[in-house]
């Protein structure tokens, strides 16, 4: 079986980030493999090594792939630790920030090509926040969507897959066959640490670099315009008291004067 | 005038208020009307219930379909109304399914696409706020139809009543629509608790409960509030990860939020600081969450929390 999984990499979700020109400024602060990608590449690597392993010879493999600056290879390293196989980036100026629906059109013109089986994604990068990309490759590729996963489980034999979407709107049990596209929840698995033997490993791994050209897409006007752009302003000052074992009175107090009692 | 759609929120089959608040601000652009997705038989109920809002005409698709093939059967449903109807815009909740069928038509009709807005004005200009509510940005769709998703709670809606002129519309699903199946659907458990994205108010805790949440929550349900937490305490497994509120859980912009011993890392503060009113109780007064708060008590939850819950529940008797 062959998985690809897509990852971005994001500013740091513990740094403040800010608008430059209409985008995210990328450079003013440090860069990431998105957190909850963490998790799209965990639970490809646990498919894999329930049904024979992606070592050298073994029937499975794991690529990563991303959409981004060269640095991003820096994101991708990280999840090439944690034992992914090998890794596409896809990098051209012209990119530069594209929306979703840009990102769906690259990313899914090189899945197409790559003859996966099945794809993995986060739910959302922690920047744009957007959580349409993997509908979106479902859409562009004609492959089930099986999306907000709380639990997969493949069967090789049968060509399926089976997932548990877990939503605000409750738990659906979903079954396809595949090529399929997923999106995995956070709780779904507890991502491993990269080990020492994990990262001497990956910096020998391959990452393929491909521009709009080799991919085979050309550059498209947005679809989609930022007007302005602004900090918003910082909150006035409030009231801060210390307890002087009538705090929580106070706090009712002032409930009630908001009329929130 | 300008068409404009919007996609009819329902919590089973009843119209949610949600509905309201998209033809509120689709209003403001044209003509507004509510797409109905139904299960066979059920639509005519479903449109009744279409009750409030600024809302000229309703469309029923009545389907099997919905149930089964869920957000690839809606979008690929919407993609074709589309092809017929040619709205100028398309207006959806932003919740999991509503972002996944609007990303999805997005892509069947070539249309660009703006999540997450929090008001939409006449020419279809988007107000979002991005980066955890630090930054306002103002943008427009540029090609196609423009596919707008709209937070719950963010519009002020018109509740006036509506008498909106019901039509019946029958269509295939496509077959590239139904290649994932729902086998069971399970209604989210209700724990008695509002849900946390569309909560009124919200307490949370965080490292300051060193695990216990029994004040938190019962500070929550003397106000009808619901629960949530910090990544901290999510991390260390104190509370559930689908109550996290932050950068990498769930935004969360009530009336009222209520930080119980959350220290205010960004990561944290992203998630909530666009809430109208702010309160925080914090052992340390340098807590950069301080700096949000409207009120402030400088003191310990355990002691500051219990009082409070007794105060309301003492002024709603």
């Amino acid at each position: 079986m062959k998985i690809a999984v897509c990852v971005k990499q994001v500013p740091d979700s513990w740094a403040e980030k800010k608008m430059v020109n209409g985008v995210l400024d990328r450079e003013g602060v440090d860069a990431v493999l998105n957190d909850l990608d963490e998790y799209a590449v965990e639970e490809a690597l646990r498919i894999v090594e329930a049904h024979g392993g992606n070592e050298e010879g073994a029937p499975n493999s794991v690529t990563i792939i991303s959409m981004g600056p060269e640095r991003a290879t820096d994101a991708i390293r990280k999840a090439l630790s944690m034992g992914a196989n090998d890794a596409i980036l896809i990098s051209d100026v012209a990119l530069a920030g594209s929306d979703a629906l840009a990102t769906s059109k690259v990313l899914a013109e090189v899945i197409k090509t790559g003859g996966f089986d099945l794809v993995i994604c986060g739910t959302e990068s922690t920047d744009a926040r957007m959580s349409v990309v993997p509908a979106m490759l479902a859409q562009r590729l004609s492959w089930a969507q099986l999306t907000f996963a709380s639990s997969v489980s493949v069967d090789p034999a049968a060509n399926s897959i089976t997932i548990s979407r877990t939503t605000e709107a409750g738990v659906d049990a979903i079954t396809a066959k595949l090529p399929a596209v997923v999106s995995v929840v956070e709780k779904i698995n507890e991502p491993r640490y990269p080990s020492f033997k994990g990262i001497m490993a990956a910096k020998k791994k391959t990452i393929e670099s491909r521009d709009l050209a080799t991919v085979g897409v050309s550059a498209e006007a947005a679809w989609s315009l930022v007007a302005d752009s602004a900090p918003r302003p910082p909150r006035a000052a409030g009231v801060k008291i210390t307890d002087d074992g009538n705090g929580g009175s106070e706090l009712v107090k002032f409930l009630a004067e908001k009329k929130f009692i | 005038m300008s068409l404009i759609f919007i996609l009819a929120d329902f919590a089973g089959e009843k119209c949610t208020k949600t509905t309201a608040e998209l033809a509120t601000a689709a209003a403001r652009a044209g003509s507004v009307t509510a797409i109905v997705l139904a299960a066979p038989s059920a639509g005519a109920a479903m449109a009744a219930s279409v009750k409030q809002g600024p809302i000229a005409n309703v469309l029923v698709v009545e389907s099997a379909d919905f149930a089964t093939y869920g957000v690839a059967a809606a979008a690929d449903a919407i993609a074709q109304i589309i092809a017929q109807k040619s709205p100028n815009a398309l207006l959806v909740a932003s919740h999991a399914f509503g972002k996944e069928v609007a990303g999805r038509v997005a892509v069947a009709t070539d249309s660009g696409i703006i999540t997450d807005a929090v008001d939409v004005a006449a020419d279809l200009t988007a107000t979002q706020l991005v980066f955890g509510g630090s930054t306002t940005v103002h943008s427009k769709v540029s090609k196609g139809v423009s596919v707008i998703t709209v937070r719950p709670n963010s519009v002020e809606a018109d509740l006036s009543e509506a008498s909106p002129a019901v039509e019946n519309l029958s269509l295939t699903i496509s077959e590239t629509a139904k290649l994932a199946t729902t086998t069971s659907s399970t209604p989210p458990v209700k724990g008695g608790r509002p849900e946390l994205t569309e909560a009124q108010v919200v307490v949370s805790g965080g490292r300051g409960t060193n695990g216990d949440f029994t004040a938190v929550e019962s500070f929550a349900d003397s106000l009808g509030a619901a629960v949530g937490a910090s990544r901290a305490a999510t991390d260390a497994g104190w509370y559930p990860h689908s109550h996290q509120v932050g950068q990498t859980g769930k935004t969360v912009s009530p009336q009222l939020y209520v930080a119980c011993g959350i220290s205010g890392a960004i990561q944290h503060r992203a998630g909530m600081q666009t809430s109208k009113t702010i309160a925080v109780i914090n052992k340390d007064p340098e807590a950069p969450i301080f700096d949000l708060a409207d009120f402030g008590v400088v003191g310990d939850l355990f002691a500051v929390l219990p009082q409070a819950t007794q105060g309301v529940t003492a002024q709603k008797s």
